[in-house]
């Protein structure tokens, strides 16, 4: 095997301002993915677990509806399909005036997506706390919003940490298949680099460093979170 | 713009079913390969010997690390490079899909081995059995019942994640009903028929596990 490295290459230009450009765009479509995936996560991982049988039955749907379709193919559902079968006048507003349509849409739908696990992981907190406190905090007075308010959600998100930070690495890495609906983020720039550059090297051993290095970092930071967040005298396992 | 009929559906199935079966073999040979090399990490990552179990920990935590679309490009682009000729979508995918499984299901094998208690271990030796003995009769039996669940669903992921093989232009399920979608211009019922298609079987093999799992859980 021939290759010519030529490191040099990385830096300069364009390419070194469409890498951090690539960089950029995962970020901000990962960081923010995981405000819809966590709020809409903690709504319907609740809802999973509350006493009305419809509120759970329509949760529960939600989350083996997006659980169960491959990410791909909802990222072409919300990009291609929906502009289609909503009112005209809506459609012709996604498809030219909404600005940065697909990062928009790529966020939505990896948001959803995401959101899915995070209920899943948000229920089992609940779960795991058991129903005694439940009770306890019942039979005291407190209304059932304030139960999970004061009683039961402190201590399940403190149970689910280690199990959000999977989820977050996760969305960081989904986001490259934002690419499949032409965001330009680290994943797309480095094919594009590669196509053009004649140094494809360097340009994937540069992307694979940039992800290694931010999911290597996250974990590092979330080790020391999840050492201050840990409920003393709780053994829970990691759920995946 | 062709109607998306029933009778429209029925003309276009056999091109499906071609793409499907791209899709299944994907997953198959995936399945196979990535499960035989995550087992043998597994058995490293358990290794005594220390430089052995780091190099398969720094495995596990490397591909772990990566998105799976950059893999698949990695090999898309690269493989050329080092064997000198274009070796396709297909190849490159499926390298990129048994490297990355093969992290996932370490780990699986791994907490399977570690989820017998070391007790039963110990138990075994004392009663005069070898160490190779102990695994095969008391501890494997045990460590698989306990992960089947886990590495069920992992399946079910890896035959989700086969779609993403669409960014190389692999004909699978999803690029072939995209293609015909373009092709008489239904794509709105192509992405939703291709949606249902995923959902069914994937919510039918999750249920399956969820039943097996009551049934043999330990």
């Amino acid at each position: 095997m021939h290759y010519n490295w030529h490191w040099a290459v990385v830096v300069t230009d364009p390419y070194l301002g469409w890498i951090l450009s690539g960089l950029e765009w995962t970020v901000l479509v990962a960081a923010s993915a995981w405000v819809i995936a966590f709020s809409l996560g903690s709504v319907i991982g609740i809802a999973r677990t509350v006493r009305s049988p419809i509120v759970r039955v329509i949760a529960g749907s939600f989350v083996e509806i997006f659980r169960n379709v491959p990410l791909i193919v909802q990222m072409f559902l919300w990009y291609f399909v929906l502009p289609e079968v909503v009112p005209r006048s809506i459609g012709i507003w996604l498809k030219r005036d909404l600005p940065h349509a697909e990062f928009w849409t790529a966020v939505v739908c990896l948001g959803i997506y995401t959101s899915c696990r995070v209920a899943e992981q948000v229920r089992s907190g609940i779960g795991a706390i058991g129903k005694g406190q439940r009770y306890a905090g019942l039979a005291t007075g407190l209304t059932p919003a304030q139960v999970y308010r004061h009683v039961l959600l402190p201590v399940a998100y403190r149970i689910i940490v280690p199990a959000l930070t999977t989820e977050f690495l996760s969305i960081f890495k989904n986001s490259s298949l934002a690419l499949t609906i032409g965001v330009l983020e680290l994943t797309g720039t480095t094919r594009k680099i590669s196509e053009l550059s004649a140094q494809p090297m360097e340009m994937f051993l540069t992307a694979t460093a940039l992800y290694g290095a931010v999911t290597l970092g996250v974990s590092a930071l979330m080790r020391v979170v999840e050492a201050r967040s840990r409920v003393p005298g709780l053994i829970v396992a990691e759920t995946h | 713009m062709t109607a998306f009929t029933l009778d429209y559906i029925a003309k276009v199935l056999p091109l499906l079913w071609d793409g499907m079966q791209v899709t299944l073999l994907l997953t198959a040979l995936s399945l196979a390969g990535g499960g035989t090399l995550g087992a043998v990490l597994a058995v490293l990552r358990l290794s005594r010997h220390k430089p052995v179990a780091l190099a398969a920990g720094a495995y596990v935590n490397l591909f772990r690390s990566l998105p799976l679309i950059l893999l698949i490009f990695w090999f898309y682009f690269l493989v050329p490079l080092i064997v000198g000729h274009s070796v396709g979508g297909f190849y490159s995918a499926l390298t990129g899909f048994i490297l990355f499984e093969a992290a996932y299901f370490c780990e699986i094998i791994r907490s399977g081995i570690q989820s017998v208690r070391r007790g039963q271990i110990l138990a075994g030796l004392a009663t005069g059995l070898t160490y190779r003995q102990t695994m095969r009769a008391i501890v494997l039996p045990q460590a698989l019942r306990n992960m089947l669940p886990v590495l069920l669903t992992e399946s079910i992921n890896l035959f989700k994640s086969t779609a993403l093989v669409y960014v190389v232009g692999v004909r699978d399920f999803l690029t072939t009903a995209g293609m015909v979608g373009t092709r008489d211009n239904t794509f709105v019922g192509m992405y939703v028929l291709v949606a249902l298609v995923y959902f069914v079987l994937c919510l039918g093999a999750s249920l399956s596990v969820g039943q097996l799992q009551r049934r043999y859980a330990l």
